[in-house]
Formats: structure tokens, C-alpha cells, sequence
């Protein structure tokens, strides 16, 4: 019993759960940034795939490790583009569009993978991003071991949260992107694109979803595998939910997500195979959907989600 | 400018051709990774025709596994109607196959004409039970179907993992995490000797007719129909729309189940957790594919079949990876939802008004 409480006292129990929070950081922000302009994108989980695997290959192909973050954007963008073409101008279904998208990303990183590397018996590394490790808060007890495991990836994590919230509570961009999820005629009223808000929010929130799954890669592991994502990508649109769209209570839902991987990941090595493994694989799953389910029917749903806009027509 | 103008009905030709040039654009579209990865593209396409439908032996290997599509995009389909987003669909066909396991490989010893119903319900059910939460948590508190049934996926296929290495593990397997092997008087019969073809593909084109006869001809056709159109209008005008999303749930789950048993007592004959390549996911491109008609499911699920099973025996002659299928499915899914809008609209030039 007390060794299950134990855990909690481990630095190295938190240091996995901001490492294990970080890619769904990104995840969430980025499905939040589409949903909030009224545009839900199932792609996702595609494109982590798609980000895990441009952003490694870029690295492995020689260039530095920013380069890899930025051609992972860049690919996350291009798919973006894709859900929003089809979603926005064209009006098509955005669950039907984004299952589209994640079948589409996944099969072309499997398949680029596969004639990069035709026979390869275990997978080729690169070198990751480094552990911190800041001078001075290397000697602080407990907090120094739990930050100093993170590397500059997860800073930028953070960092994108802090833009996300002023961006989207403080300037007029942001103040245009939540009216078009929210009242799209209102925009049209200013004079502002709603088709141009909407592809832009689409294409920036993929550019973010394919940052968490470059972070698997270039961070968390060294090496691009099969199955890596692995439903992460499904957890981050439940958690969008849970966060009610806003950055802050998306790093919140992150992280405590984050906890439960990590617990349920140390719980296993204390009981010892008393009890099956997969019992405890199945709870960040269930705790997701808990999570949906408690805060769906008072949640805050941008109005205009999933609602096709079209000049002109009312 | 160019305006979109609503049809007011679309000709069956045009349905059908939409499906058709969608399938086509797919595979253009395919050429070219194809051609980037340096592969030799139409010499890749012929072999993956010769694969899918060179001979009769290449073709039964394709109804084969045509089979499970069926299932799963009349699951799809009928779910689809009704603006029910089930993406469960492969957790429903694990549920299936546990069901059958459950039933079919030695705790009850029936003659089969007995069995054989038996394990199928079982599945049938254990499909529908699985669907049922998700609908039930979208009635009840409003919570978006497509996540919960995308995680159940996950959650389905651990339990199965679970099952495999524990209660249902087969002792004889010589370690191999797979269950005891179906009774004989639980298998599905095979339609001709030498080949795989099985009694799963017979029950899933019955499944077809049955579910087109039940949209077009019904009662509750018209009513799942009416959910899907609007279901705000549906409910002013006092249909019953929870029990109607009821049955659509039960016939979606109950078909994926389906899919599990065929693959389980038709097939394979025991249950591994590799099971299913991914049938579920494919079943929603199948069903898009046939503008969610009952009917054009089982034209759609061969096409699909076929590109997966050419891209086998492609793979194998020439050694281009066979995520080519995947790609080809994917961009399928794509074409035919941009394609759908030649389908419901016309297209109409507009020259701007001067004034």
C-alpha cells in the first residue's frame, strides 16, 4: 500500500509525466486551435504518424534537430491544408473528411518509411535532444532531477501554451478566430474571411499536432516505430473536450493524463503480474472516456463546430 | 464565379459513376509516391490486377477477404445513415470474435445446424452491447460518439490481448497467445473444396439485402433515414428518435460483431489478436464508397479487397511495400467525398452581375 503512495514522492515518476504529457500538450492545443475557428479535425492521429515520421527522417538525413521540428510542422501544415480545403470551401463531412486525413498521413509515413528503408531488422537511431540539464537547477532537490530529465522540445510545449491562451484572449487574430467558430455571419460582417480564419486555424492547429508527434522521435525516443502513436492522437481530441477549449486547462488535462500513464505504468512493477498488464494499458484510455462523458453535457461546445459556412446562404 | 446549385434528385448513373472515377482517381493518385519511390508503376498496377483477379483461385482469395468488409461497411453504412459516427467497428468485430471463441470452441457441444445460429448471435450481441454504451452516453449526457468508440478500439483490443495470454489461452499453442480452435460443428462451411472461400460471405450478401430491403421498404427504415437527414425535425414530428438510434446501434455493433464471427469460425478458426488488419477502419471507406448503400457495399468491399490483396501479391513479386493498399484506400476515401459533390450538386458557371 505505501509502496503505491511512494510513487508520488519519486522525481522520476514527475519527470515521466511531463515526458509523457508533452506530446498530448501539443496534441490538444493544436485540435483546440481547429475546433475553436468551428472546424473538428480527425486527422489527428495521422498526423502524429505523419509528424513522428517527416520530422525523424528529416534528422536521420542529415539535418540539425530544429530543422526536423520545423519539416514536421510544415508536413502537419500541408495536411491541415488538405482537411480544410476539403472541409471548409467544400463543406464535406469533417468526421468522414478527418478519418480521410488520418488514413491518408498514417499509410504514406508507413509507406515513405518502408522505400527509405526496404529491410532494416531493427530501426535505424538518431541523435536525440538532450537532457536540460540547467546549471544552476541541477543542485535543487526534487525539482532540479524532475526538469533537468526535459529537454528543450517540452520547453517549447509550454511555451506554445502561453501563446496559444494570450493569442487567442488578447489580440485581434485571436478575438476573429474564436468569433468564426462562434458566429461565422459575425466575421463575414467585418469583412473578414471566414473560409481564409478557418484554413489558417486548420493548417496552424495541424502544424501543432505534428509537433507532439515529432517529440516521440526527436525527444522521447531516438527511432521511428510502427503503432507508435497509438491512439494518442483520439486521447487529445477526448481531452479537448475536458479542457472546455482553453490552453490552460488543455496543459492541465495533459498533464493529469500524463500522471495516470506514468502511475498506472509503476503500479505494474509493483504488483508484480498480479494483475494483468493490460488492465492497467486499458485505464488512460477509460480515463479519457470518463473524462468525455463527465464534462460533455455542460460543456461549451464552440457554436458553430462542425457547421459548414457558406457566403451568402443562411 | 462558381456556384454550387443543389440537385434535386441524382441520377443512379451519376452515383455509380462518382463511385467508380473515385476508385480510379484513387489509383492515378497512388502513381505518383509510387513513381517518387522509384518502383516501376505500371508493371506495380498490373501485377496488383493479376493479384486481385488474374485467375479464379486470385479471385476467391479476394471474396475472402471481401468477406469481413461487407460486415463492417454494412456497419458503417447503415450507422452512417443516421449520423451515427461509429469508428468502432474493429473493436465490435474483436467483441464478435471473443463471443464466438466464447460459445463456439467447446462449451456448448450442439449439432450445428443448432451451433452455428448460436455462435452467431452470440457475436451478433456481444457486437451490439459494445455500440450500445457509446449511443447510450451520446443520448444520455451528450458525449461524442466518434471518441468513445475510437478508444474502446483500443480498450477492446487489451482486453483480447488479456483474454489470450490468460483465461482463453490455448495450452496446446505451444506458448503462442491464441485461443482453443472453434468446434467443428461451430465452423462456418466452406463454399468450394481447395479453396478459403466460406458459408461468412453467403450470410454477409443475405446481411446486404436484408439491411437494403430494411432502409428502403420499412417502417424503421424511413425513421432511421429521418434521424439522419435532421433529427431535430424527426423528433418534432414524434418519431422515435432514442429508439431508433437504439436499432441503428444494435445493427451497426451487431454487423461488426459479425465480421468477427466469419473471420473466427469461417476463417481462421481460433482467435489471435492480430485477427484483423484493420477491417473496421477500412469497412468506413468501404461504406463511403457505395454512398452508404446496402446494395453498393458489396461492390465496394471487393474493390477494397482486391487493392489489398493485389498489393499482397505485388509486394511479394517485386518488394514494393504493400502500405501501398493503405494509400490507395485512403485516397479512395478522399476522392469519393469530393466526388459525392458532383453528385449533389451542379455546378453552374455564374457570370457576375454588372451593374
Amino acid at each position: 500500500m505505501w509502496a503505491a503512495l511512494d510513487i508520488l514522492t519519486q522525481a522520476n515518476f514527475w519527470a515521466a509525466t511531463l515526458r509523457i504529457a508533452t506530446p498530448l500538450i501539443f496534441g490538444v492545443l493544436g485540435a483546440l486551435l481547429c475546433e475553436r475557428s468551428g472546424v473538428l479535425n480527425l486527422g489527428i492521429e495521422g498526423i502524429f504518424v505523419a509528424g513522428a515520421m517527416s520530422g525523424w527522417l528529416a534528422v536521420y538525413l542529415g539535418l540539425p534537430l530544429w530543422g526536423g521540428v520545423v519539416v514536421a510542422a510544415l508536413v502537419g501544415a500541408l495536411f491541415g491544408l488538405i482537411h480544410g480545403l476539403l472541409t471548409v470551401p467544400l463543406g464535406l463531412s469533417q468526421h468522414v473528411t478527418g478519418i480521410g486525413v488520418t488514413l491518408l498521413a498514417t499509410s504514406l509515413a508507413y509507406f515513405g518509411y518502408r522505400v527509405a528503408f526496404p529491410n532494416v531488422a531493427t530501426p535505424p537511431r538518431i541523435e536525440p535532444f538532450p537532457p536540460l540539464d540547467v546549471p544552476l537547477l541541477r543542485d535543487v532537490s526534487f525539482l532540479g532531477p524532475v526538469l533537468g530529465q526535459q529537454t528543450a522540445f517540452t520547453v517549447l510545449a509550454f511555451a506554445c501554451v502561453i501563446l496559444l491562451a494570450v493569442l487567442l484572449a488578447r489580440t485581434p487574430l485571436g478575438l476573429a478566430l474564436r468569433a468564426v467558430g462562434d458566429n461565422p455571419e459575425a466575421v463575414e460582417a467585418q469583412g473578414l474571411s471566414v473560409v481564409g480564419l478557418r484554413i489558417g486555424a486548420v493548417m496552424a492547429g495541424s502544424a501543432l499536432m505534428a509537433l507532439g508527434g515529432a517529440f516521440l522521435t526527436l525527444s522521447a525516443f531516438n527511432a521511428f516505430y510502427f503503432g507508435m502513436i497509438n491512439g494518442r492522437g483520439w486521447v487529445c481530441i477526448a481531452l479537448t473536450v475536458f479542457a472546455s477549449w482553453r490552453p490552460g486547462k488543455a496543459l492541465l488535462g495533459a498533464l493529469l493524463f500524463g500522471a495516470l500513464d506514468a502511475y498506472q505504468l509503476r503500479l505494474q512493477t509493483i504488483t508484480g503480474g498480479a494483475v494483468p498488464s493490460q488492465i492497467f494499458l486499458m485505464l488512460p484510455y477509460l480515463f479519457s472516456i470518463a473524462a468525455l462523458v463527465l464534462v460533455a453535457r455542460r460543456a461549451d461546445y464552440p457554436r458553430a463546430l462542425m457547421k459548414p459556412y457558406f457566403k451568402g446562404q443562411r | 464565379m462558381i456556384r454550387f446549385v443543389p440537385r434535386e434528385r441524382t441520377p443512379l448513373w451519376l452515383t455509380l459513376a462518382v463511385s467508380v472515377g473515385a476508385g480510379v482517381v484513387a489509383l492515378v493518385l497512388t502513381a505518383i509516391p509510387l513513381a517518387l519511390s522509384g518502383a516501376p508503376v505500371l508493371q506495380a498496377f498490373l501485377l496488383m490486377a493479376q493479384g486481385a483477379a488474374g485467375s479464379g483461385f486470385a479471385f476467391a482469395e479476394t471474396l475472402t477477404r471481401a468477406t469481413p468488409l461487407i460486415f463492417t461497411g454494412l456497419a458503417a453504412a447503415v450507422a452512417f445513415r443516421a449520423k451515427l459516427w461509429n469508428i468502432g467497428a474493429e473493436g465490435q468485430l474483436y467483441a464478435g470474435a471473443l463471443a464466438t471463441v466464447a460459445l463456439g470452441a467447446g462449451l456448448l457441444e450442439l449439432p450445428p445446424y443448432l451451433l452455428v445460429p448460436i455462435v452467431l448471435i452470440g457475436a451478433a450481441l456481444a457486437g451490439a452491447a459494445l455500440l450500445l454504451v457509446p449511443v447510450l452516453f451520446k443520448m444520455r449526457f451528450g458525449a461524442d460518439e466518434v471518441v468513445v468508440t475510437l478508444l474502446l478500439n483500443f480498450v477492446v483490443l487489451l482486453f483480447v490481448q488479456m483474454m489470450l495470454e490468460g483465461p482463453m489461452k490455448d495450452e496446446m499453442a505451444l506458448g503462442w497467445p491464441q485461443s482453443a480452435p472453434v468446434l467443428d460443428e461451430a465452423a462456418l462451411p466452406k463454399l468450394v473444396s481447395g479453396l478459403r472461400l466460406h458459408g461468412g460471405l453467403v450470410l454477409a450478401i443475405v446481411c446486404a439485402i436484408a439491411l437494403h430491403v430494411l432502409i428502403t421498404r420499412t417502417v424503421w427504415g424511413f425513421r432511421i433515414r429521418a434521424v439522419g437527414e435532421n433529427a431535430r425535425a424527426a423528433r418534432y414530428a414524434g418519431l422515435p428518435v432514442g429508439r431508433a438510434m437504439a436499432l441503428v446501434g444494435l445493427l451497426s455493433g451487431g454487423l461488426a460483431g459479425l465480421a468477427g464471427a466469419s473471420e473466427v469460425a469461417g476463417l481462421k478458426g481460433y482467435l489471435t489478436a492480430d485477427l484483423s488488419p484493420g477491417f473496421g477502419y477500412a469497412g468506413i471507406v468501404v461504406a463511403t464508397l457505395a454512398n452508404l448503400s446496402p446494395l453498393g457495399v458489396i461492390p465496394a468491399a471487393i474493390f477494397i479487397a482486391g487493392v489489398f490483396v493485389g498489393a499482397d501479391s505485388m509486394s511479394r513479386a517485386i518488394g514494393v511495400s504493400n502500405y501501398l493498399a493503405d494509400l490507395v484506400v485512403a485516397l479512395s476515401l478522399l476522392s469519393v467525398l469530393v466526388g459525392g459533390l458532383l453528385a449533389r450538386f451542379r455546378i453552374v458557371l455564374v457570370r457576375r452581375e454588372t451593374a
